[in-house]
């Protein structure tokens, strides 16, 4: 019955969006604490409607280099999802998990000149594994059957992978309608985001699928 | 000092020497730079699409390769530049993720830079340089006074075209 508009969303619209972020967000930061054993906090989920020119800022400014791993979405929904950090927090991430590992000339790749083969392959895993904690909580939710692809990761600047999603947006209209959920831990070392983005009419899948 | 002026998603704009035009973290949208060296006036659209025909929601003129270019030609005879005078440099048209697949929407990038010279080309604008393609993000800025496009990548190079 509810159909989403991009033009006019009503406040339960928004709230029960909003829940959704949560508790994808709140299951994929559980997974990912769990990974490095150590705390991990997570934002209110943020539902932003936006202009396209105001997407890159979303992650701090266009020109921010950050790690992104996005998932094509199937099944039930349609859309994407993405998982992004920027390079420090990456690489910090990565030392967390494979530092043990890693011998001392490894550690010069942590200032964001770019990472090696292991580093991107282990951040590629973690992706996964979090998107899918935040898929599968989403899914048993909803009741929907949500598939995802496989991680296709880029490191580059913010603007241009987010013009990834916002080109499928474009598609359909000249607005970008997203869920976003900031985490990180206390000294925001680990700051990243975690966006879903589904389709317009999946969007009208999962509130029909809660009963709205 | 020369002055800045921001071009996002979907959005073009107009400049006279000594403004200058940038637009941050381009990827798989294209950036399209026209220019009139004898005025020195430029304009600058950052098209996210290559077909308005092909989408129902078609409002944004800026988001389209076809439609922007016209938009943008408009936007500075405004000014007073001289669309006879016209030329052109791109960038952009990137594939950001490497999908394996053959999906569609996966080529965007290329579609939008083969859409883009495609219009230039029935308007007779010709395309001085390009940098498109490839699979990473660019910046890129430029400036009416001299007519060039610089270039700046992650990890590479800064180009001046």
């Amino acid at each position: 019955m509810s159909k989403i508009s991009l033009n006019g969303m009503d406040n339960m619209q928004y709230d029960v969006l909003r829940e959704i972020g949560n508790i994808g967000a709140g299951n994929a930061t559980t997974a990912l604490s769990q990974m490095i054993n150590s705390k991990v906090e997570m934002k209110v989920p943020k539902v932003e409607l936006l202009e396209f020119k105001e997407v890159p800022e979303i992650v701090g400014g266009a020109e921010n280099l950050v790690v992104g791993i996005l998932f094509t979405l199937g099944g039930d929904i349609d859309g994407m999802m993405m998982f992004m950090m920027d390079n420090d927090a990456s690489s910090h991430l990565v030392n967390l998990l494979l530092g043990n590992l890693l011998n001392s000339d490894n550690m010069g790749s942590s200032k964001g000149e770019g990472f090696t083969e292991m580093e991107l392959s282990a951040l590629n895993e973690i992706g996964n594994i979090i998107a899918g904690a935040y898929l599968s909580s989403l899914s048993s939710l909803t009741n929907l059957t949500i598939t995802s692809s496989i991680p296709y990761m880029a490191n580059d600047m913010a603007g241009a992978i987010l013009s990834v999603p916002a080109i499928e947006f474009g598609k359909i209209g000249d607005k970008a309608l997203l869920i976003e959920t900031e985490f990180g831990n206390l000294d925001k070392s680990l700051n990243g985001y975690f966006l879903l983005i589904p389709t317009l009419e999946s969007y009208t899948t999962i509130l029909t699928s809660l009963g709205l | 000092m020369n002055k800045m002026i921001k071009v996002g998603m979907a959005d073009a704009n107009v400049c006279k020497a000594p403004y200058a035009l940038t637009t941050l973290g381009l990827g798989s949208c294209v950036g399209i730079v026209l220019y009139d060296p004898i005025k020195k006036i430029a304009g600058l659209v950052h098209i996210m699409l290559p077909d308005s025909t092909k989408i129902i929601n078609n409002s944004n003129k800026y988001k389209f390769a076809d439609t922007g270019i016209d938009s943008l030609i408009k936007d500075m005879t405004q000014i007073g530049a001289c669309k006879a005078n016209l030329v052109s440099k791109i960038a952009g048209g990137a594939q950001m993720f490497s999908f394996g697949n053959e999906q569609e929407m996966m080529r965007i990038g290329d579609r939008n830079v083969e859409a883009t010279k495609n219009k230039l080309s029935s308007l007779g604008i010709k395309i001085l340089a390009e940098d498109t393609g490839a699979n990473y993000g660019r910046t890129i800025e430029f400036y009416p006074e001299t007519g060039k496009l610089h270039i700046k990548s992650v990890g590479k190079e800064p180009k001046i075209l």
